[in-house]
């Protein structure tokens, strides 16, 4: 009868303990994410609710004045042509970085995974602009792109007469597009350069002896294989295409006319220059709103289209 | 629509730990500032400018200085914070969004009427009259009234700098042209005179002819200096209506446009000239910028030139307002009691044309200005001031100006039908007069 209880006794005890070191581990836990839990909250969660309470308010900070205002934003919002203009300019902006973004990135990536003298310096050079502060490069682009500028003055040692970049509308966005692509095209082709060199070799080398050409095995084997990849760049481009504000304001202004005024260059001018934070904030909810979409959108559909998540 | 003063609790508490931060909330009532009682502590208070210039700083901080030093019970401290010109008044909104309010603050005189009108600056007629020998009736009205609203002065226009033509006699000499001060003195300084010697130096030098300095096809409303000769305004005076399809601004934006694409006198879009680096022969600034200028090339100065309605004076006004917002209203308006009196506005002279008429004589601005002749000062400045008009302003300025801009972007290009697009900018901007 004592052997039972002899051997139950430590059992209870290192049960007790272990119980005691989960809960200690709990702790440490719970300790380790504070800092992170901590920081979303404030700098995340906490913004969010206050831009959307903000968002239900006339607020004039000049006037010093915070009314309840209910749904009256999102009323004008519906009925703001501005608002359309600047949805569509967003639109265009999006649909032209992430096009030309993401398919000279996947180009200069294979280009770039071959083994030649000499890639190890285009890669270098290709990504050199990632890292150059965003406003410096921009300020460059738009001496490089106006009426007399080096793109210009270069085209006509050519004898073509370029166009006035920046200041006609039928260009203006384009111009805009081009400096973004340039500017973050190095990322993206680093991460599809790393995707490509994860790609077996022995799976193209069957493909090779069963006769596949270097098309079709890019078409069949290369991109299933990298489709993970393209997921996450085109989400990273994407979103950060509805985010674009430095660019616009350094180069354009929103102009000409308000062919290049996006969505948050809109929100800006709304909030600090027409001092109307409760509608900036109702603009801020419809941007969360379409960037959550979709990303949503993306991540329901990735399982359509890409063939193996890591 | 319900004054929100209980869920205002709830909003500054949200917005605490929040980027743009909510601490005041309240009605639009304007305050006036009155007798400053010593606090328990010696405060400090903050002034916004835009200037960076090191020389205009110190002098700031000497003149703060010796306040401080008569007042050590009222003021520890008086410091001057520099923001750059180009986001000067959106920074200072998003301070106020912070509950950051400066205790005062530069304020420039297009956005006069939503300052003023709004109750964000607290009424410093008062206690600038009952500051000794501050001799208040020495301000001129006509400087005072941008800054005025029902028997109240909102802020003080510290700065009352004329528009004039730089030019750059060497490119003008070279080229054959007429000198515009020989022109002024014929009494034949007009439009049409600048802009024939400005097409023709640009021609000869291959530079710009004629620059209105800041301009570049954004800040359309510094065309005010040349439309004002043909008597053209954007809106009419109580800012209702929209007066940009008048035969006058038709006219005067026409001669804009032909200048600019018929016969090359201005830059077009998207061409940057410095006048002061020797890129152009004439340009349309501010007095102030003649510091800028050097010994490399020869240069004058000479009043804006007379349109079809003879000449028109026009400033650039900056005002000093105090913010209610602020904790020190009462203390920060006697220190501008102080910081503009009649011997601290003489210093401030040195750079900034004050509204005081006994200041106004070309000994007391030349001693300031080394670089202008007595001849130059009393033609430009203290005649410039008299009678001159301030640059549009509007209760409403922000969004004028963007809504203008989109439009006028359409005038810009060779083929442009002038009086289509002024009446697109009617169009455009009725709603917002109407508001």
């Amino acid at each position: 009868m004592s052997t039972p209880l002899a051997t139950a006794e430590p059992r209870q005890r290192t049960l007790r303990r272990r119980g005691s070191a989960t809960r200690r581990d709990h702790l440490v836990g719970y300790a380790m994410i504070a800092p992170q839990v901590l920081g979303a909250v404030a700098f995340v969660l906490v913004p969010l609710i206050a831009v959307a309470w903000y968002s239900l308010h006339e607020w004039n900070v000049l006037a010093n004045t915070f009314v309840f205002a209910g749904a009256d934003n999102y009323d004008r919002m519906l009925s703001d042509p501005a608002l359309r203009d600047s949805l569509m300019a967003s639109l265009v902006f999006s649909i032209g970085l992430v096009v030309l973004n993401v398919s000279l990135a996947l180009l200069l990536a294979v280009l770039l995974n071959q083994k030649l003298p000499g890639t190890t310096t285009f890669r270098t050079f290709f990504f050199s602009p990632v890292v150059v502060s965003l406003v410096a490069w921009t300020i460059v682009w738009s001496f490089l792109l106006q009426d007399d500028g080096g793109i210009n003055g270069f085209l006509a040692s050519l004898g073509v007469e370029g166009p006035n970049w920046l200041r006609n509308e039928g260009t203006a966005m384009l111009a805009v597009i081009v400096v973004q692509v340039f500017k973050n095209v190095g990322l993206n082709m680093i991460l599809f350069l790393a995707a490509l060199q994860s790609v077996p070799e022995e799976i193209q080398e069957a493909a090779r002896i069963d006769g596949a050409g270097a098309w079709r095995r890019f078409r069949s084997i290369v991109l299933p294989l990298i489709s993970p990849t393209i997921l996450l760049v085109s989400i990273l481009t994407i979103v950060g295409s509805l985010e674009v504000f430095a660019q616009i304001a350094v180069l354009t202004g929103g102009g000409p006319g308000n062919s290049t005024t996006v969505l948050v260059y809109f929100l800006y001018q709304q909030a600090f220059r027409f001092n109307d934070f409760g509608y900036a904030s109702a603009i801020s909810v419809l941007l969360f709103v379409i960037v959550l979409a979709l990303t949503l959108i993306q991540w329901q559909t990735r399982k359509r289209w890409v063939f193996d998540e890591v | 629509m319900i004054p929100l003063t209980r869920r205002c609790g709830l909003a500054a508490g949200l917005a605490a730990v929040t980027a743009v931060g909510l601490t005041a909330c309240g009605s639009g009532d304007q305050e006036v500032a009155g007798e400053p009682e010593a606090p328990a502590e010696p405060v400090s208070l903050t002034m916004t400018v835009w200037t960076a210039d090191e020389g205009q700083l110190a002098m700031f901080q000497s003149i703060a200085d010796a306040y401080v030093a008569e007042n050590p019970d009222l003021v520890a401290e008086v410091s001057f914070e520099a923001i750059p010109f180009e986001d000067y008044t959106t920074s200072l909104t998003t301070r106020l969004a912070g509950g950051n309010a400066p205790d005062l603050a530069w304020i420039l005189e297009s956005y006069a009427p939503e300052f003023v009108q709004s109750g964000a600056l607290v009424d410093v007629g008062p206690t600038l009259q009952a500051a000794d020998g501050y001799d208040y009736d020495d301000l001129l009205d006509s400087s005072l009234s941008l800054w005025q609203q029902d028997d109240g002065l909102f802020a003080y226009p510290f700065s009352n700098s004329p528009f004039a033509m730089f030019v750059n006699t060497d490119q003008i000499e070279a080229a054959g042209q007429p000198s515009p001060a020989d022109l002024v003195a014929a009494d034949e300084w007009t439009y049409e005179a600048a802009r024939e010697i400005a097409a023709a130096t640009a021609e000869e030098s291959g530079k710009q002819g004629l620059v209105v300095r800041d301009f570049e096809y954004q800040v359309w409303e510094n065309l005010s200096t040349i439309w004002e000769g043909w008597g053209a305004a954007p809106w009419s005076e109580d800012g209702t209506q929209c007066t940009f399809t008048d035969p006058e601004m038709v006219e005067a934006m026409t001669w804009i446009h032909d200048a600019t694409f018929v016969d090359g006198a201005l830059p077009g879009p998207g061409t940057t000239a410095d006048f002061f680096a020797g890129d152009a022969a004439m340009t349309i600034t501010q007095i102030s910028r003649a510091s800028s200028l050097d010994e490399s090339f020869g240069w004058d100065v000479v009043p804006l030139p007379a349109g079809p309605e003879g000449r028109q004076n026009v400033i650039g006004q900056a005002g000093i307002g105090v913010f209610a917002q602020a904790e020190n209203p009462d203390v920060a308006a006697d220190f501008l009691a102080w910081f503009t009196n009649p011997e601290n506005a003489e210093q401030l002279a040195a750079n900034f044309p004050p509204p005081r008429e006994s200041l106004l004589t070309s000994e007391v601005l030349g001693a300031a200005n080394p670089l202008l002749s007595e001849e130059q000062l009393q033609a430009v400045v203290v005649e410039g001031i008299q009678d001159a008009v301030t640059k549009p302003a509007h209760p409403s300025f922000a969004r004028l100006q963007e809504a203008v801009r989109i439009e006028l972007d359409s005038l810009w290009s060779a083929d442009a039908d002038v009086e289509q697009v002024l009446g697109d900018v009617c169009t455009a901007i009725d709603p917002v007069l109407a508001d």
